[in-house]
Order: C-alpha cells, then sequence, then structure tokens
C-alpha cells in the first residue's frame, strides 16, 4: 500500500529577507502509512505546526519534497483538498453560527462527504446542534473543529494540537474520535507535546527537535531503545544533588541500571529490572548518604526517551526557539 | 442532500449580520437618525424678525417708532453702551444711531443675514420718510421641488452610507476572519476562495438595499423629499455603488492583519470623500484645479447620480459616465484583491 505522506529532507526558513532568518526545519523526512495514526511529539518551536501545515498544503517550504496521497501540492491541490480534513492549532469559528450550520457551511465545501447530523452525533455534540459556537466550552469548540474536518469524509486527517489546553474528560473524548477514525482504516497525523498522548493513541511517533525528527518508531520500541522499561526516581533528605550526594558514574554502574541522569532536586536511573536495582541502590545510599526523601518507580515514557536524547524535559520552556543548533 | 458552498456562504454571511443588533442599529438605525437630526437642523425657514438696535435718545424718537409700529422688526432701544455690547455679540443684526442730520447703520456686512437687515431697516425708513417707489412690482413666493438643503442632503447621505457600509462592511469583516484563521481554515478546505469573495459582497449587497429603503422612506414620511427618478433606476444606482465600495474594501483589507490597520486605512479612504465628495455641501465649491480630482472620486460620482435620478428623474442611460466610473472603481480594486489577498494569517 503506497504512504499517505512522503516528505523528504524538507526544509523551511522564516524571514528569509531579515537579517536573522530562522530555521524552522532542517531537513526533515517522514513516511506516514496508509492507516495508521501517526504522532509529531516534541516541544513548542520543534517546528511541528511548521511541518504540519507545509503538508496540508498552507505553507510553502523553502525545499524539499512532500507528497500527499501521491500528489503534488501546486498541481492537484483542488484533488488534495477534498480529501483531507483538518484541524488548525487556533482558529475561532464564527462565534454566531450555530454548531449545526457550521458544520453544514463545511460540508458544503466537499463533492463527497458525511451528513452534518452524524459527524456532529460522531463527536457527541447533537445536543448543541442549535447553540451557537460563542456558547460552547473549550472542548466542545474543540470538538466542533474536528467535526469540521471530519465531514468531508476525509482519508487524511490533520489535528495540530486538539487537546492542548483541554481538560482531561475533553482530552479523551478527542482521543476516542481519532481512534474511531483509525478503526476506519483511515490515516490521521497528530502532532502534540503530550506525551501521554502520543504513547496512547499513536501506532507511531517521530519526536521532533529543533527542526528535525531526532527519533522515530511505535512508543514501545521507543521506550525499548532506552534499555531499560522502568524509571526509578529518587532525593535525598538533605536535598544534595550535586556535589555531596553520590556521583552518577557511580550510580550508572549498580546492577540493571542503564542510565543514570540528574533532575532537578532529585535522580532519574533508567532500569531494566528494579527489584534488582533497589535494594543495591539503597544499600550505597545508606552507607554513604544519609535519609532518603522520596523513591519512586514506574514504567518509561516517551518523555524519558525525549529527555534521554535531548538532555531537556518536552515542557521545559527555557528551550522553545525555532532555531537550529 | 445537495450542498452549495456560494449558497451556505452567503447565508452564514446573512446569519451573522441578523444576531448582531450593534450592527443592525449602525447600519439602518444610525443614517436615519442623522438624517433626521440633519433636516432639522437645516431646515428651510421663513426669513424671520430683523433684529434691531436703536440708541435711546431724542434725536432718533421718531426712527424708533417707525420701526416699532412694523412687525418684521424685533426692536431693543438701549444705551450707546448696550447697544454696542448687542451688536457685537451678534444678538442684533443692526445698530442704528443718529448722526448729525441723517443716521447711521452699523452692521457686520459680512453676515448675509446683517446685510439683509440693513436693507430692509433702510426700506423701511426711506419709504417711511416718503421715498416712493417707482417701479410697480409683485412677489410670487413659490418653492421649487427638490431645491430644499434636505432635498440636496437626502441623496448624499445615502451615497456615503454606501460607502461607509461597503468599506466596513466588507473590509473589516474580512479582516476580521484573518485574525481569527478562519480564512486560513476555509482555504484548506476545497472552497472555491472565488464564492467566498462573491459570498461576502452579495452580503453586503443584500443589507444595503433595506438601508436606502429605510432611508429614503423615512426622509419621504418626514420631510415629504421628492423623490421623482423611477425605483429601478435608484436601485440599479445603489447597486453598482455598493458593488463599487465592496470591491474597494476587499482591496483595502487585502493585506491587513490588525483591525487597527485596517480601521486606519478605510478612515484614510473614506476621509477625502467626506469633505471633497458632495455629501453636505456641493463638490463645486472647491477650485477648479481640483475637480478633476474630485470628481475621480467613487463617491462623488455616485452622489451625483443618485441625484440626478433622485431628484430631477434623470433616466439610467444619462448617468453611464457616473456608473462607468463607479464600476471601475469596483471591478478594478476587486482583480487586484483577488491577487493580493492573504488567506493566512
Amino acid at each position: 500500500m503506497k504512504p499517505a505522506i512522503v516528505c523528504r529532507n524538507l526544509k523551511k526558513r522564516y524571514d528569509v529577507r531579515k537579517k536573522d532568518p530562522v530555521d524552522a526545519l532542517v531537513g526533515l523526512d517522514l513516511e506516514i502509512r496508509a492507516g495508521e495514526c501517526f504522532g509529531l511529539l516534541g516541544p513548542n518551536g520543534a517546528g511541528k505546526t511548521t511541518t504540519i501545515e507545509i503538508l496540508e498544503g498552507l505553507l510553502e517550504p523553502t525545499s524539499g519534497e512532500v507528497e500527499v496521497l501521491g500528489m503534488r501540492w501546486g498541481e492537484h491541490d483542488e484533488a488534495i483538498r477534498q480529501r483531507i480534513g483538518i484541524s488548525l492549532q487556533e482558529t475561532k469559528l464564527t462565534d454566531k453560527l450555530a454548531v449545526g450550520e457550521t458544520v453544514r457551511l463545511f460540508r458544503s465545501f466537499y463533492d463527497r462527504g458525511r451528513e452534518p447530523d452524524e459527524v456532529i452525533a460522531a463527536v457527541s455534540l447533537t445536543e448543541k446542534t442549535r447553540a451557537w459556537v460563542q456558547k460552547l466550552s473549550g472542548g466542545q469548540k474543540q470538538r466542533l473543529a474536528v467535526a469540521c474536518a471530519l465531514v468531508g469524509d476525509p482519508e487524511l486527517l490533520f489535528l495540530d494540537e486538539p487537546t492542548t489546553g483541554l481538560d482531561p474528560q475533553s482530552r479523551r473524548q478527542i482521543w476516542d474520535i481519532v481512534r474511531d477514525h483509525r478503526k476506519l482504516g483511515r490515516t490521521t497525523l497528530i502532532t502534540t507535546h503530550y506525551m501521554d498522548e502520543a504513547e496512547r493513541l499513536c501506532d507511531r511517533v517521530a519526536v521532533v527537535d529543533h527542526g528535525r525528527v531526532i527519533a522515530l518508531g511505535s512508543p514501545p520500541e521507543l521506550i525499548a531503545r532506552l534499555g531499560g522499561e522502568h524509571v526509578v526516581e529518587f532525593a535525598l533528605a538533605n536535598g544534595a544533588a550535586d556535589a555531596d550526594g553520590p556521583d552518577p558514574e557511580m550510580l550508572a554502574a549498580l546492577p540493571s541500571v542503564r542510565d543514570c541522569r540528574l533532575e532537578a532536586g532529585g535522580y532519574a536511573l533508567t532500569v531494566t529490572e528494579p527489584h534488582v536495582c533497589i535494594p543495591a541502590l539503597l544499600a550505597t545510599l545508606r552507607t554513604d548518604h544519609g535519609e532518603l526523601a522520596r523513591l519512586t518507580t514506574r514504567h518509561a515514557s516517551l518523555e524519558d526517551v525525549f529527555v534521554n536524547l535531548t538532555g531537556r524535559h518536552l515542557t521545559d520552556e527555557r528551550e522553545t526557539d525555532n532555531t537550529a543548533p | 442532500m445537495k450542498y452549495y458552498a456560494l449558497y451556505e456562504l452567503f447565508l452564514c454571511r446573512m446569519r451573522q449580520f441578523y444576531r448582531e443588533p450593534e450592527a443592525i442599529f449602525w447600519t439602518y438605525g444610525f443614517p436615519i437618525l442623522l438624517t433626521i437630526g440633519l433636516g432639522i437642523a437645516f431646515r428651510n425657514r421663513p426669513p424671520g424678525q430683523v433684529e434691531v438696535a436703536v440708541e435711546d435718545m431724542p434725536a432718533t424718537a421718531q426712527i424708533r417708532a417707525v420701526l416699532a409700529d412694523d412687525e418684521g422688526f424685533d426692536l431693543q432701544v438701549a444705551s450707546a453702551d448696550e447697544c454696542a455690547r448687542l451688536l457685537r455679540k451678534g444678538d442684533v443684526d443692526i445698530l442704528v444711531v443718529a448722526d448729525g442730520e441723517g443716521y447711521e447703520y452699523r452692521f457686520d456686512s459680512t453676515r448675509p443675514e446683517a446685510t439683509l437687515a440693513r436693507h430692509r431697516v433702510d426700506d423701511a425708513l426711506q419709504r417711511a420718510a416718503g421715498r416712493a417707489d417707482v417701479l410697480q412690482v409683485a412677489d410670487t413666493h413659490v418653492t421649487e421641488r427638490g431645491g430644499r438643503y434636505i432635498d440636496f442632503l437626502v441623496p448624499g447621505l445615502l451615497g456615503m452610507n454606501l460607502m461607509g457600509g461597503g468599506l466596513w462592511g466588507v473590509g473589516f469583516v474580512t479582516v476580521d476572519m484573518r485574525i481569527r484563521r478562519l480564512l486560513k481554515r476555509l482555504v484548506a478546505t476545497p472552497m472555491r476562495k472565488r464564492d467566498f469573495l462573491l459570498s461576502v459582497i452579495g452580503g453586503r449587497m443584500v443589507f444595503t438595499l433595506p438601508e436606502m429603503f429605510c432611508l429614503l422612506m423615512a426622509a419621504w414620511l418626514i420631510f415629504r423629499i421628492a423623490v421623482v427618478g423611477s425605483v429601478i433606476s435608484i436601485f440599479c444606482v445603489a447597486v453598482v455603488g455598493a458593488l463599487s465600495f465592496a470591491g474597494l474594501g476587499l482591496l483595502v483589507a487585502s493585506r491587513a492583519r490588525k483591525l487597527e490597520t485596517i480601521s486606519g486605512l478605510l478612515n484614510l479612504v473614506m476621509l477625502p470623500m467626506w469633505v471633497l465628495s458632495g455629501t453636505f455641501f456641493s463638490a463645486s465649491r472647491f477650485p477648479d484645479v481640483m475637480q478633476p480630482f474630485i470628481q475621480a472620486l467613487p463617491l462623488t460620482q455616485l452622489n451625483n447620480a443618485l441625484r440626478a435620478v433622485i431628484l430631477d428623474g434623470a433616466s439610467l442611460p444619462s448617468q453611464a459616465l457616473p456608473l462607468l466610473i463607479l464600476a471601475a472603481w469596483g471591478v478594478i480594486p476587486f482583480v487586484l484583491a483577488l491577487r493580493w489577498f492573504r488567506w493566512t494569517y
């Protein structure tokens, strides 16, 4: 089966004519298979929105090749638009139009599509069909935006940060909509900076940072690449994590520990077998470094993958510039 | 069920409009209130009494008697100082003082009513003194239909409304949609751009025509405006005018990314036309060197055509030139706007 999206060596430079051009993308490659739910995961400013908007035909890349459903922007724009559905990162739909009227309007742009009422039911807004957009909650507005993306019965669905700023229940409702779309055998490309969202929803994810893909694979694969599937985190009662604390390299040499890194106020160990690691760790700490303030163990997540690759957290706001290294 | 994009887009424009009560007031209520206000301020009055002051001294006793007898004069008799003060404040149009053998008129000759007062006072005093009129004359009072200020004003206000409605209605709405990223969302669908632009312009037309009708009806009911021309001709001129300003509005809005920007640009476009295009007073008051520029402005041509059709009952073919100039102001900006219009933010 042909891939839904292929892009090769995608580059995008903003403010080309100004003194300090900004390189949002510095050679990004992707191949998204038909029928999968694919996640672009990365911090703010990594280039996710730039990538998705180039794929949607809303931005022109500075260079690179893009194929969407086997077609190219600039040659088959109308045909591509008929077959994709889009939810932008921020769109304020018309306040004074009702939900039903809005979906109906979007339906009218497509040659073929689903019935507005059916799509509204699919995003659980049937009761709000006659309510004005301005009366909807944030989660309801976002579901309406997704309904507008679905009403053309798209083969390929683009969702740019569909759950940012939503409460947990609204997020789950959006996830259900995406899963339903996937069950129909359709393709979804979703961007997010929530690792749990990517883990639960996506067949494969590409971790994007500084305008390029730094890791690609299914969430379990990426986590497995850490070498251990568990994370043991601890902090010492005296708060010492640097000078007085144990040497990270020494901790990394403990049995079953694959990696050790310093975190704000504590340590995080990537571990294959916690039941082997923890007794050894406790023995070490007891002899040399005093009381434990905290000790937790959990499954490794995509967040750990990102930290492992970049040394930063996904939500680390200090590192949200667009510039490439 | 079949869905037609142009129809749905147009329907949504309509709904957005009538669900906005403020918009309805500014479109329909405000112009009518403006017309009523101006109509009252500039209503035609018969010339009233002449306000005249005479110094209180024995030498003026005779003329005081003459002026006091005549109902056309409102006489004030006062001391010299008080008289001078009344004249300076404009409470009286003219001051009469005795001056040796004769009299002296003091008035401001740059004020038309003061000059009129001088002639009426003089006329009354000369006749009382025994002047005989040599020519036999008779006065016949006539009022030319459509010759009052309010008759001049109403077509101008119609034109100004068409301009404001077209420019704001199209310009502001599209920039607002651009800021909301709604244009970007729309252009990400297979929607035809032409359909969208037509729906915005078409929506504007549909709001404009009832507005014209309300304003004309109000002017007719309250001020008995003379509507001589045919309704169809007035309608056609209004349609061309509305289209023209809608096209211009689209061009002005084609790049703006802030509401402040579009407000400034629209005011910049409208300001010269408010002043120059003969809405409140005739454009011919400006010097001849400015006339080619003034006549090239769309509002000037719209006002000319509206006045010709409404007040003189001119036929549409006779208004071909103004309509052509107007249409050019609509079509050329529309074509440019199609090229320059930014959909993404």
